[in-house]
């Protein structure tokens, strides 16, 4: 076994004080025998290290005592050396002559108080110093370059171990002793590898030694260390922290890495503590221990949040099964469940369960009670169905809210707090989909940063332009999914990859055969035609059906189709509308991505028609709502006045009593709030239904059918029609968005409705989930997510505006209701801001607010931001500019490039020139050249032969004499300063050998 | 989760936390993916870093790679042996390198060398041509994948010379929209 050997030459070489620890470093080579009695030894340096650790001055004698003892046993011939410790200046002056400093500041250290031993040992260590010095300085340049052989971490673990024992620094901390725990660890693992390059022990040049060398000198000189230093030091422990988080990044194998940050980890424990000075340092080490607790709190951290993402694997299994176009929708399902939980708990917590806890109970008053007329059938199942009865006049609506300024003896204010919680919901789900937009919904498990994502964005949009510049490349390289890990998906995987490619190469020879434009064009007229008109009839439609509704409000005894006809017919379009664009698409024969796109927009546009038409229908209910509230209004307030009159006549004393009628009798408006609000929750809830039905026929009956009859069938069901369905990832994304929309725009007016739609994503999440692995195959046509998260979330960001409209609307332009809602008696419901301002803020606040309202500043306010989006935009426009024009400069001189390549003579000087101009172009042999360089960087380290005897020998000699020389040599030690302060070594002479054969 | 504790030591987790794209519980649950590829041949206890390498056969039976065309070259491309039969080091580091949290420089460095058959630095014809066929199983006529060869290098070749190098293909897939 050469190994030992090894070891054990190096250890000499590197000095004889360790031979107190030969034995343990032979441990380390047969470490599965000896672990124990070795983590003893370590354990015994811990030990001493945390007292160093605790007080500085305290001097633990007897160990360091018989390791002088040893070390004068076997170094007689240092003893010239150490007694010359004793007047320090002169090494000093050597000690900082050898990092390049000018010597004079330093003097005043450790000398003075502190025992002569400690100098002693010193001295040794900086002999020590010398001989890594001098290695030092030949691979100054390779710190990272290759593999490290393992037997240099045995080495270095066993100088480490002997730093740690007897250093007298303060900030060994407890930390640092763990990662050398961890050093434990690979070293155990080193031996096992057993492949050891001879050449590499030949020459320990690799930057354990210096970072030793300076460690000591860390721990010796701690004070006398020098402002310029300290910020080096600095500067390279912030390198290795950098090291330390980005080494996941690397492309290196997984040993080198955890090395790597071993080592990283234990240089950064050893010096982030002696950067501090004096009385600061241990509050820096404080400073750095507090900063290891805080990042391991914040990994905790991590963990806990990585654990508190659900369906993860639910996810990930579908993901597997079907793609991850599939996946992406459940990712979009669970983001949306997300951001419905915050606004439930907004809308519950500071609307709904402050009204029921403290507002008066139900029954109290009109708006909280069922009228008479009603309350025989208010607890039918039919009724509630249809959300009459004690629905209506339940929490879950607007007409239930009072109007009490304050409820509670928290004095909460309730109705602003409704107005603050209606705009708190827009204002939160704007800025979650404006973020999300830009950092598409996948940002809830990845962690690149915004910028990359805006990049890619930007990417994506200028990507259409690129299309045909990597096409090939491009579906070589990127086609495969790799997350498909079933047979069948990856069966079609294979089949859509081979025909793409056929198609491209289809396409790539015909190139552009134009047969019969006209007809073509024609029948994508035609199609377009029909799809407006489909658009028209289903608007025209919903208007009818609105209208008919109407009417039916007013009969008794319908059926149940009549009741529910608006629900139905919508519904019904929603089903059928995508089926027919469809079909109108397969005339204009598009290429499948460019249908796909025009299918959605068309669907969109139903839906949109449906709903607005919808709206605008629901307006004309509020306002015939209005008129007939206002009869009613004045009805009741003509009772009031009656009673009031015939009170005060029978009771000329008090006045002010309210009539003692049951408020169950009161004459009550139609408060159109809680209908609108009706008319969305029944929108939602028959949405569902309708979800949850197609899904069950649609998919689950008909896979049960096929599946189980095609044992007794005529034709093979399973692999001709019908077969199975698979999964309607735009239809589906598309239903969620339009529902998403259809909260937004109803909460406001039933704030239960948000509580509706997070059970409904619940739910969804397990159903969809179930039925996608049970009943739905693969898509034939096996595409990638890709891009298209980014358009359903702008699809989202369009509905949220175009939901926001109608609401703002009502806000700010309708009166509500005169006896239900939190507003009532307002003229407008925005009053209520008016009214806190000024009954509950002081004085100078309404008069402030009053200014700010002011025409006079909004006007200017508005029109400057109107200028700022006009630059911003007309900036943006000039950057895509240049960056078009860039791109075709670029593409240009690639173009010219390979010209001049093909035929060398080929020489445009315009576009010569612009290569020259071009910054892009003389970058890109750049990148080439740095490739080699590593290279050969690596080539004068890896033939060490020479230097590896030239070290011998300069051990003898440093060994032997303090000679001026070596300490010269020891000037190049430190890394990567400048050199040359003794003009005898400055020369290149210095490397290996020469000079001190020389003496 | 008493055994939790037994498999790796904290500052193993801690090393490993720092060297891959995981969480504690992910890396213990791999480990645990790990083993059951080959439940006699992996110890339960990895305190000691035990030398073990599970063959190929194993490796590429995983679910995550089976239907993989570049199942073998994802595996040598990760094995420290070059052959396919991995260390748990190995292994920790295919799925971390695998996993969508690492950035695209580093998915590209590896995809080359996946695509780079003969692992000679630069993805020749030779190389793409395997690559097609890989991804089409053959089904490609030799003229159409030598079209496809030629228009993929005239795409991505940069400096011309036949062959992509490392640049030209993160230059190549920098661009790409649908890289993960």
């Amino acid at each position: 076994m050469p190994k030992n050997s090894d070891i054990a030459r190096k250890l000499e070489e590197v000095g004889i004080e360790i031979d107190g620890e030969v034995d343990s470093a032979q441990e380390n080579s047969t470490p599965k025998n000896k672990g124990g009695k070795r983590t003893a030894t370590e354990k015994r340096g811990k030990v001493a290290a945390s007292e160093d650790g605790e007080d500085e001055d305290e001097d633990d004698e007897p160990p360091r005592g018989r390791r002088a003892a040893n070390r004068r046993k076997v170094a007689q011939n240092e003893t010239l050396e150490e007694d010359s410790d004793d007047d320090i200046p002169p090494r000093r002056c050597a000690g900082n002559r050898r990092r390049g400093k000018p010597g004079g500041s330093a003097a005043e250290s450790g000398g003075g108080g502190k025992p002569n031993k400690r100098n002693k040992r010193g001295g040794k260590k900086q002999k020590e110093d010398k001989v890594k010095g001098k290695q030092d300085e030949k691979s100054k340049n390779s710190r990272y370059a290759g593999k490290e052989p393992s037997t240099e971490l045995l080495f270095y673990t066993a100088v480490a171990k002997q730093f740690l024992r007897f250093s007298t620094k303060v900030d060994v901390s407890p930390l640092c002793l763990n990662s050398v725990t961890i050093d434990h660890h690979i070293c155990l693992l080193a031996p096992s590898r057993g492949t050891v390059h001879h050449s590499f022990i030949l020459h320990p040049s690799i930057p354990y030694p210096s970072e030793d060398s300076k460690s000591e000198r860390g721990g010796e000189e701690e004070e006398s260390m020098s402002e310029g230093e300290r910020a080096q030091l600095m500067e390279e422990v912030e390198e290795k922290k950098k090291l330390i988080a980005n080494i996941r990044n690397k492309p290196w194998r997984m040993k080198r890495r955890l090395k790597h940050l071993k080592e990283a980890q234990l240089f950064v424990d050893k010096f982030e503590g002696a950067l501090g000075k004096g009385k600061g340092r241990k509050l820096y080490a404080y400073k750095v221990m507090m900063m290891k607790k805080w990042i391991k709190f914040q990994r905790d951290f991590e963990n806990f949040k990585t654990a508190c993402i659900p369906w993860e694997r639910k996810i990930k299994e579908v993901e597997s099964h079907f793609g991850s176009s599939v996946a992406s929708y459940f990712i979009f399902l669970r983001w949306m469940y997300g951001m419905n939980l915050v606004l439930f708990s907004l809308t519950f917590g500071l609307v709904v369960i402050p009204e029921l806890l403290m507002g008066l109970p139900y029954g109290s008053i009109p708006r909280k009670t069922v009228p008479r007329a009603e309350q025989a059938t208010a607890m039918d199942y039919s009724v509630l169905t249809d959300f009459n009865g004690y629905c209506k006049y339940s929490a879950l609506f607007y007409g239930y809210y009072n109007n009490q300024r304050t409820v509670g003896f928290l004095k909460f204010r309730l109705p602003l707090s409704y107005l603050m919680v209606g705009i708190g919901t827009f204002g939160y789900s704007l800025m979650v989909v404006i973020r999300t937009q830009s950092g598409l919904p996948m940002s809830l498990r990845t962690q690149s940063t915004l910028a990359d994502r805006m990049a890619k964005n930007a990417d994506v949009g200028g990507g259409d332009g690129e299309d045909n510049e990597f096409t090939f490349a491009w579906k070589m390289f990127t086609s495969w999914d790799y997350l498909i890990g079933n047979a069948e998906t990856a069966d079609n995987k294979y089949a859509s990859i081979t025909t793409s490619f056929k198609e491209s190469i289809v396409d790539e020879q015909e190139n552009q055969k134009d047969e019969n434009v006209h007809l073509r064009r024609f029948l994508r007229v035609l199609a377009n035609l029909l799809i407006t008109c489909t658009l028209g009839g289903s608007g025209y439609l919903i208007y009818f059906v609105v209208k008919r509704s109407q009417e039916f409000a007013n009969m008794d005894n319908l059926s149940w189709y009549e009741k529910n006809e608006l629900e139905i017919i919508m519904s019904l379009l929603g089903l059928v509308g995508p089926m027919l664009f469809e079909t109108i698409a397969e005339l204009e024969d598009y290429h499948p991505r460019i249908a796909l796109k025009w299918q959605l927009g068309r669907i969109f546009a139903l839906f949109l028609g449906n709903l607005y038409t919808f709206l605008l229908a629901l307006f004309d209910e509020v306002n015939a709502k209005l008129e007939e509230e206002k009869s009613i209004k004045n009805a009741s307030i003509w009772f009031m006045q009656e009673y009031h009159a015939n009170y005060t006549a029978n009771h000329p004393n008090d006045i002010g009593t309210p009539p003692p009628i049951d408020p169950s009798d009161v004459i009550r408006g139609p408060c159109w709030e809680t209908t609108v609000g009706i008319e969305f929750v029944k929108l939602t809830i028959s949405d569902i239904q309708v979800t949850y039905l197609t899904i069950l026929i649609g998919d689950f009956l008909r896979a049960l059918i096929v599946r189980f009859l095609n044992y007794c069938w005529c034709w093979d069901l399973e692999a001709g029609w019908p077969s199975y369905g698979e999964f309607d990832i735009s239809g589906n994304v598309l239903g969620l968005v339009f529902n998403q929309g259809m909260i937004w725009m109803g909460a406001f007016y039933a704030p239960g409705l948000v509580g509706i739609n997070v059970l409904r994503l619940l739910t969804s999440m397990y159903y969809q989930c179930w039925a996608v692995m049970a009943c739905n195959v693969p898509h034939e046509r096996v595409f990638k997510a890709s891009k298209s998260n980014n358009f359903y979330m702008g699809l989202l960001l369009l509905i949220l505006f175009l939901s926001l409209l109608p609401v703002v609307y009502t806000i700010m332009s309708l009166p509500p209701s005169f006896d239900c809602g939190p507003f009532s008696g307002k003229e407008r419901m925005f009053d209520v801001i008016t009214e806190t301002i000024d009954l509950d803020l002081p004085a100078f606040m309404g008069t402030l607010f009053s200014y700010a309202a002011n025409p006079g500043l909004i006007i200017p306010a508005i029109l400057l931001m109107v200028l700022a989006i006009y630059y911003l935009n007309a900036v943006s426009e000039g950057y895509k500019n240049a960056n078009m024009e860039l791109k075709k400069k670029m593409q240009m001189a690639r173009d010219e490039e390979k010209n001049r390549r093909n035929n060398k003579d080929s020489t445009n000087q315009v576009l010569k020139d612009l290569e020259d101009l071009l910054p892009n172009r003389s970058n890109l042999p750049r990148p080439g050249e740095q490739e080699e360089k590593p290279e050969e960087r690596k080539a004068p380290k890896v033939k060490p032969g020479a230097a590896g005897k030239g070290i011998n020998v300069q051990k003898d000699v440093s060994l032997a004499l303090a000679n001026p020389n070596t300490r010269g040599l020891m000037t190049q030690a430190p890394g990567p300063k400048p050199v040359g302060r003794l003009p005898g070594n400055a020369g290149p002479g210095h490397k290996g050998a020469a000079p001190p054969p020389s003496h | 989760m008493g055994n939790k504790q037994t498999i790796f030591t904290p500052q193993q987790l801690d090393a490993y936390q720092y060297c891959t794209y995981f969480t504690r519980k992910e890396i213990l649950r791999l480990f645990h993916r790990y083993r059951d590829l080959a439940p006699h041949l992996v110890p339960l206890d990895y305190t000691d870093q035990p030398d073990v390498r599970v063959p190929y056969e194993f490796i590429g039976s995983m679910p995550e790679l089976k239907d993989n065309p570049f199942k073998q070259r994802i595996a040598e491309v990760f094995s420290e042996d070059g052959e396919g039969n991995m260390t748990l080091d190995d292994f920790l580091d295919m799925f971390s390198v695998l996993s969508e949290m690492a950035p695209r420089d580093l998915k590209a460095y590896y995809a080359f060398k996946i695509y780079d058959f003969n692992d000679d630095d630069f993805i020749c014809k030779s190389d793409l041509e395997k690559t097609l066929n890989k991804l089409t199983r053959n089904e490609l006529s030799k003229a159409e994948v030598d079209l496809v060869c030629k228009k993929v290098l005239n795409e991505a070749d940069m400096d011309n010379n036949g062959r992509l190098s490392l640049e030209d293909f993160q230059n190549m897939i920098a661009k790409a929209p649908e890289f993960l």
